[in-house]
């Protein structure tokens, strides 16, 4: 069957109105918990998991679909009204926007978001429906040894590519990989980490570990530092744009969904990375540099388009390899594994309506969220108004409801707040979530690869770079472990002024983090001091 | 800030070492203590992985306690709500920390109505709400709607404790 045939058959799915009734509960529900501020689209996914767990495959998943779409643009609306974004994809968007806001452009700055995202999304959408056959079909002809390169190289390509401190990186996947070990191993049956506590025996439930490092973690994280003072959010009424605004707009749309869905189907996606570079060609490109950074729409078109093309492009690996690349597909895949279904190259064969019904359901999610959101964005921005002792009170109980109904025993709570507790001191000492989630969800499947590998090659380790796919994928490992070193070598070969040359050695490798972190405390400081003045 | 801040703010990071350590000889220990026969049909055998992830655990937690000693720092996460001009407040989370608990060691004898509303309740008084009433009956009202909603629109049956029959 072809790709057209497939996909008109998923929408035929998608479309009954229940279904459609599904979609759109989706969109509700994902936009209006990624309204909320410190719920980005990860931890809204995984908060209503548990919602979907009643329903059959098809229909959850097509509300998965636009609880994905809706959690991504509700955080865009957060950052545009707020400023401070909790998630990093949204830093740009919150740079230009909430200027625009500020100056009286809140409608225009949402308008272009919104449309941006849908365009993003429903061309990010159809490459993903176009790549991902193409992807399986490339990927049928892996065997294991591939494939443990490829989830090595996703590992640490995440752990290393992103965030500013690669140590604390490391050290958040060692926790990760620890906590996927618990359980009964699968070849031997033997137990793991599970301290004779016979309820460890199934593994720590991914959707608990999620809940626990994000719902839980981030709600203790804010009680500690909560600010007493009252936001200052800006009024929006319904979003549109003017024809320049579209005129500006365009070009910046489809600039950034070229920028994002690339960097989001890569192993070391994600959306950090585009919605950055969108940012600087915008800046390079537009006719109004005066305007950037007092409010350039540009800046909020590419961004945000490159935002959502990226989380399209995300995907495509976690479809048609079954390999996250983000916290947002690793949840997904859990939701995926918790149905029986492993995403994959057999996953198109052997689930083919389901899949097709799911991209279906991303092409209607977005144009639902257009169509209910623009005139909605009023009502998400009072959202941001509900007070914060109801809203974080609201988040630990709704992760408890969450994580007790999984498996309706008050251990997995114990555990959620053992996992809380990890993820605030995360938070506070800046080590990364995202490659704990990845590790506990990848770590099991790496392990079983490996297995797989060398009993195929009957204990040989030359197995391991049996396939020609594998030994790429070795090198490009290579090059993303030793590029800071290969940068240092080149950098001490070049004469350096001496005031650029650090005092202390160690500062060559670890001294970003205090340079980022005293830029953010320094901005923040002035953040604060600003809405002080305004409402003491 | 003053040296001695920043050298206990230094050596409060000491601990996050110390946890990645202590995880990493448990992993190593519990991996040691698995008794396996060597099978061909499993060359690599459940010991291998833990080991390796135990290695990078006490290499993360000897670098990460150089890094700290030479003056490195984590970054603190920020957020819409945060606030991290003053010291973290434990005040708040102590008492949220508590709710939680209390939850916990209801939820299956008391039931979720009654242990939810003690967690929503508690956490709302913890994170600074004074509307002692209107709290509680929000906090009753969500743990009603969220037992029937889960009871009759998603077939899962939160416990019910010591509400059986009336609920």
């Amino acid at each position: 069957m072809d790709v057209w045939s497939s996909l008109m058959d998923g929408f035929a799915t998608a479309l009954t109105p229940m279904n459609l009734l599904y979609a759109m509960i989706g969109v509700l529900l994902g936009t209006a918990v990624g309204v909320l501020p410190g719920l980005g689209p990860a931890m809204t996914v995984a908060l209503l998991l548990p919602v979907t767990a009643a329903l059959e495959p098809t229909s959850a998943f097509i509300m998965f679909a636009g609880i994905y779409y809706g959690g991504m643009y509700g955080g865009s609306t957060t950052s545009i009204l707020l400023n401070t974004p909790g998630e990093s994809s949204s830093v740009v968007t919150a740079i230009e926007g909430n200027k625009m806001a500020k100056a009286g452009r809140a409608a225009q700055a949402l308008a272009t978001a919104a449309i941006g995202s849908f365009i993003a999304g429903t061309i990010g959408t159809a490459l993903l429906a176009g790549l991902a056959p193409l992807v399986v079909q490339f990927a049928v002809s892996l065997g294991a040894p591939s494939y443990f390169a490829i989830m090595i190289l996703a590992l640490l390509a995440v752990t290393a590519v992103l965030g500013s401190s690669r140590l604390r990186g490391f050290a958040s996947l060692g926790l990760g990989l620890a906590i996927g070990l618990v359980g009964i191993d699968s070849v031997t049956g033997q137990r793991r980490l599970t301290f004779g506590q016979p309820m460890l025996a199934d593994g720590l439930d991914i959707v608990v570990v999620a809940v626990a490092i994000f719902a839980v973690g981030e709600a203790l994280w804010v009680a500690a530092h909560l600010r007493r003072s009252p936001l200052h959010i800006i009024p929006v009424g319904r979003p549109w744009m003017g024809k320049k605004d579209w005129a500006r707009s365009w070009k910046p749309w489809l600039r950034g969904t070229a920028f994002g869905f690339p960097f989001g189907a890569l192993p070391a996606g994600g959306a950090e990375i585009p919605t950055f570079l969108s940012y600087v060609t915008e800046k390079r490109l537009t006719k109004h540099p005066e305007e950037f950074g007092k409010g350039a729409i540009e800046g909020v078109a590419g961004p945000e388009a490159a935002n959502n093309a990226a989380a399209a492009g995300t995907l495509t690996p976690m479809l048609a390899l079954g390999l996250p690349t983000n916290a947002t597909a690793a949840v997904m895949l859990a939701a995926f594994t918790s149905y029986g279904i492993q995403p994959g190259p057999q996953l198109f064969s052997s689930q083919g309506p389901l899949v097709w019904a799911l991209i279906a359901s991303l092409f209607i999610g977005n144009l639902l969220l257009l169509l209910i959101n623009l005139p909605l964005a009023p009502l998400w921005a009072k959202l941001l108004q509900l007070p914060r002792p109801y809203l974080y009170a609201g988040i630990l109980f709704f992760a408890t409801l969450g994580a007790y109904s999984v498996n309706l025993q008050a251990f997995d709570l114990v555990i959620l707040l053992v996992l809380g507790a990890l993820g605030f001191m995360m938070r506070r000492f800046g080590l990364p979530v995202l490659p704990l989630i990845l590790g506990v969800i990848l770590g099991p499947r790496i392990e079983g690869q490996l297995r797989r590998t060398l009993q195929l090659f009957a204990g040989d380790p030359a197995g391991l770079w049996s396939e020609p796919i594998a030994v790429v994928v070795y090198i490009i490992v290579a090059i993303v472990i030793l590029w800071p070193l290969l940068f240092k070598l080149v950098r001490r070969n070049r004469p350096v002024p001496a005031s650029v040359v650090p005092a202390h050695p160690s500062e060559v490798l670890l001294g970003e983090d205090d340079a980022i972190q005293a830029d953010q405390n320094s901005t923040r400081i002035h953040h604060n001091s600003h809405h002080n003045k305004e409402k003491p | 800030m003053s040296t001695l801040a920043t050298g206990l703010k230094g050596r409060a990071e000491l601990g996050v070492a110390l946890l990645l350590g202590a995880v990493g000889v448990l992993v190593f220990l519990d991996a040691n203590g698995l008794v396996t026969p060597y099978s061909k049909s499993d060359p690599v055998g459940p010991k291998a992985v833990p080991f390796v992830v135990a290695g990078l655990l006490v290499v993360c937690a000897i670098l990460l306690a150089i890094n700290v000693l030479r003056g490195g720092k984590g970054e603190v996460e920020g957020g819409e709500d945060i606030d991290l001009a003053h010291p973290a407040d434990w005040k708040t989370v102590l008492p949220l920390a508590g709710a939680f608990i209390l939850n916990i060691l209801l939820i299956d004898w008391a039931g979720w109505v009654i242990s939810g509303t003690v967690l929503f309740w508690g956490s709302v008084l913890a994170l600074g709400s004074r509307h002692y009433v209107r709290d509680g009956i929000i906090s009753v009202a969500l743990s009603l709607a969220t037992f029937y909603g889960f009871y009759l629109g998603l077939g899962i049956a939160l416990p019910a404790g010591l509400l059986e029959g009336i609920l």
